[in-house]
């Protein structure tokens, strides 16, 4: 193991360090796509409502490891066959596209059930006073629902940090691809994947306390 | 203060309004003048909460006109934010902001909506927390209080917007037996203060004391209207003589 460390282990962090760069970003795309769609399946308009449950209920119902190849290999072929276009997506690229939009639909539902799990006498009061509805929704609803939402919210980013390990299939150089390298020439899998195992646990592990204290300040001094 | 028959402050004519297929007003109209208290009794499920929410379009009235102080509220183009403004409505849960203190819950619309500055908003806020007694609950938080206590800051919260006419949904119905006297002391200070107000309650006594007018209705329709000393000691309606042999 140690041999493996010495010889491997600058290349494997510097693959984690992909893996989180995925994550991270992905993340950020996914809190916007699932504010946008939990807004639209919240707000009194079928037409929206129907939007944001078709997107959900498409990025449900795909395995992502389809949507990876779909928006890796797929797009660009049809745009060069439809439009000769040479456009292609890096797999950095394709990968936070796949990520945002499978945990933004995620996303969306845990945002649409935390603004639901509020009492609607809540919008009702503050619209009584005259106040505008993205308003009360600002200042009374959404601080009520994140709260509620931020379990959730923790979970769903933490399996899309794992889920970075399918866009391995698309050649992006994070843990998993990096570690399938490393035993294509040393072939130790044993050691390898039991070294990278132990990589994802650390990492998750540290996220999900730093996430656990957030949500305790958050929650410090109230019921 | 007395009642303005001059100055009509809701006017309601034939109001309908259906959630489905199922008829919750049929056909209602009123007026309510300055000044005036106005009690609605009613079994429940007659439409009396229904009535009250359309006032201020919480519910969306499917037919008829309400006019709210010269502002036709009814009006698809009706700038509802501005009316609602001063109209105050107190529920039956309270719904006070529970992410808010109780400071921040009657500052919160005066500062949003831009009625006064911070500093003259908290001003108020304390004035409005000391006329209902519980100036010293200006930092705690709702869950912290009593359900009378919670109703008493809600009134407070509506009041910090001055508004001309107050809406009672069912004030003291969610409330343990002990806590009712302290609302509705609140409340007949308001109405001695000469508020408009619109009361939907079960509280038949408070109701003989403090309404000026007394409206029952039953099914979607107001079937006696009267002072309190006509409608309830004397109703005409089989359906209202019923209802106040059973409360009484």
């Amino acid at each position: 193991m140690a041999d493996i460390i010495s010889v491997y282990g600058k290349l494997l962090l510097e693959a984690m360090g992909q893996t989180l760069i995925m994550a991270f970003y992905s993340l950020i795309f996914a809190s916007i796509i699932g504010l946008i769609f939990g807004m639209l399946s919240v707000l009194k308009s079928k037409v929206c409502n129907v939007i944001a449950q078709v997107f959900v209920d498409i990025i449900r119902g795909v395995p992502m490891i389809v949507l990876a190849f779909f928006v890796f290999f797929g797009i660009p072929y049809a745009l060069k066959n439809f439009f000769h276009s040479t456009f292609t997506f890096t797999a950095l690229q394709a990968g936070i596209i796949c990520l945002s939009l499978n945990c933004g639909a995620y996303m969306s539902e845990i945002i649409r059930a935390g603004i639901q799990s509020v009492d609607v006498g809540q919008m009702e009061a503050a619209r009584s006073l005259g106040i505008p509805y993205w308003k009360a929704m600002q200042k009374v609803v959404l601080p009520q629902a994140i709260r509620t939402m931020i379990p959730s919210i923790i979970n769903q980013f933490i399996i899309t940090l794992k889920d970075t390990s399918i866009l391995s299939v698309i050649g992006f150089p994070e843990l998993v691809n990096a570690a399938q390298n490393v035993i294509a020439i040393n072939f130790k899998s044993f050691q390898v994947w039991f070294l990278v195992g132990v990589m994802y646990l650390i990492v998750i592990t540290i996220l999900s306390k730093i996430a656990k204290a957030l949500e305790r300040r958050m929650n410090r001094g109230r019921k | 203060m007395a009642v303005n028959k001059n100055n009509v402050k809701i006017h309601v004519s034939h109001l309908k309004k259906n959630f489905g297929h199922l008829e919750v007003i049929k056909d209602i109209s009123t007026d309510i003048y300055e000044g005036e208290v106005v009690v609605i009794l009613g079994p429940s499920g007659s439409g009396k909460s229904t009535f009250l929410r359309c006032i201020n379009r919480l519910e969306e009235p499917t037919g008829g006109e309400i006019i709210v102080d010269g502002q036709t509220i009814t009006d698809k183009k009706a700038d509802l934010n501005k009316i609602r403004e001063n109209i105050g409505m107190v529920f039956q849960h309270f719904n006070l902001f529970n992410n808010l203190n109780v400071l921040q819950n009657l500052m919160l619309a005066p500062v949003q909506l831009k009625k006064a500055s911070k500093e003259k908003a908290k001003e108020e806020a304390m004035a409005m927390l000391k006329k209902v007694g519980l100036a010293d609950k200006a930092d705690a938080y709702p869950h912290q209080l009593s359900g009378g206590q919670k109703q008493r800051v809600a009134i407070a919260r509506s009041l910090c917007m001055n508004p001309d006419i107050m809406l009672f949904d069912e004030p003291t119905s969610a409330l343990d037996p002990e806590m009712v006297g302290e609302v509705l002391q609140v409340m007949k200070d308001l109405a001695a203060e000469g508020m408009t107000m619109a009361i939907v309650t079960h509280e038949i006594g408070f109701a003989r004391e403090v309404a000026d007018r007394v409206l029952f209705i039953d099914d979607g329709y107001i079937i006696e209207e009267g002072t309190p000393q006509e409608v309830i000691l004397n109703p005409k309606e089989p359906r209202a003589i019923d209802f106040f042999n059973k409360v009484l």
